[in-house]
């Protein structure tokens, strides 16, 4: 019982949810690039989403945790779901891979993991040296309309901008079939 | 030091994510599966900016607002990618991007 309780303290527990966060975003990384079927594709990229909101998590951002699941997991994975049924019948099979594509891929991404992870290790980060310890949402909110009201704007504008195009790409003209 | 309060294990993390993102729009010919690898890029930069947020930044929402910044741009990216997905799978009948070569000279 001693041992148990010495060993279970919360930075154990803390780094074994950590972990397991990993894990969880690599794996349904490699499900989203690696699966043949389209569909379990999008799955691996939800699990993967999760993920990445429970590292959001872990850097004190819960908000921002919140709305990854919301935005990425529930607009945009369900878009990706439209999108796969109004194309290509899942029951078609797969083209069979291209043995230079994937390879020459492999080597390319390989290639600059080495590069950008020869390039952290080489690095030394230095903080600002007078940090504000204020994390609360409304000042992430007090942010986004003064500071960055602009940004705010145009993303706004760039968002009705790409719906518009969206309906009207996919609609096609009034003429066509 | 315990293991979520370092820099580097987000950052190496990042570059997995990353370099997973960028096999899959090397390799993958479905244009859908092509997406999927640029929402994993996108979301390696969300997690880079997140962590030099929680770290190093002066003020820390700025690396929020910012990674809320690029959740908007990808959710426009994604909805013009599809609609365009979807046009192309009605000309073509595929969405194999070796198959849509009709601009080739």
């Amino acid at each position: 019982m001693n041992a148990v309780s010495a060993w279970l303290t919360p930075q154990t527990a803390a780094t074994a949810a950590f972990v397991m966060v990993i894990g969880l975003t690599i794996l349904g990384a490699l499900i989203a690039v690696g699966a043949r079927n389209i569909f379990h594709n999008v799955l691996g990229l939800c699990v993967s989403l999760f993920g990445v909101s429970g590292i959001f998590l872990f850097l004190n951002s819960p908000f921002v945790a919140l709305m990854e699941i919301l935005i990425y997991i529930g607009a945009i994975c369900i878009a990706i779901c439209f999108a796969i049924m109004l194309s290509e019948p899942l029951y078609l099979p797969p083209p069979p891979r291209n043995k230079v594509k994937v390879l020459g891929a492999a080597i390319g991404a390989g290639g600059i993991f080495v590069f950008l992870g020869l390039l952290l290790k080489k690095t030394q980060w230095t903080a600002a040296p007078e940090r504000s310890a204020d994390w609360s949402v409304t000042t992430i909110g007090h942010y986004l309309l003064t500071n960055y009201a602009l940004i705010f704007e145009l993303v706004s504008l760039l968002l009705l901008v790409a719906m518009l195009g969206a309906i009207v790409t996919a609609r096609g003209g009034r003429g066509k079939p | 030091m315990l293991l979520f309060n370092q820099l580097q294990t987000y950052l190496y993390l990042a570059l997995v994510l990353f370099v997973i993102g960028l096999y899959g729009v090397l390799a993958r010919r479905s244009l859908i599966a092509i997406l999927i690898s640029v929402e994993l890029i996108l979301n390696a930069a969300s997690i880079n900016f997140m962590a030099f947020n929680r770290f190093l930044a002066p003020h820390p929402a700025v690396g929020q607002v910012i990674a809320l910044f690029i959740m908007a741009v990808a959710a426009a990216e994604a909805a013009i990618a599809l609609s365009i997905i979807v046009a192309v799978y009605r000309k073509m009948k595929s969405i194999n991007v070796e198959h849509a070569t009709e601009l080739r000279g």
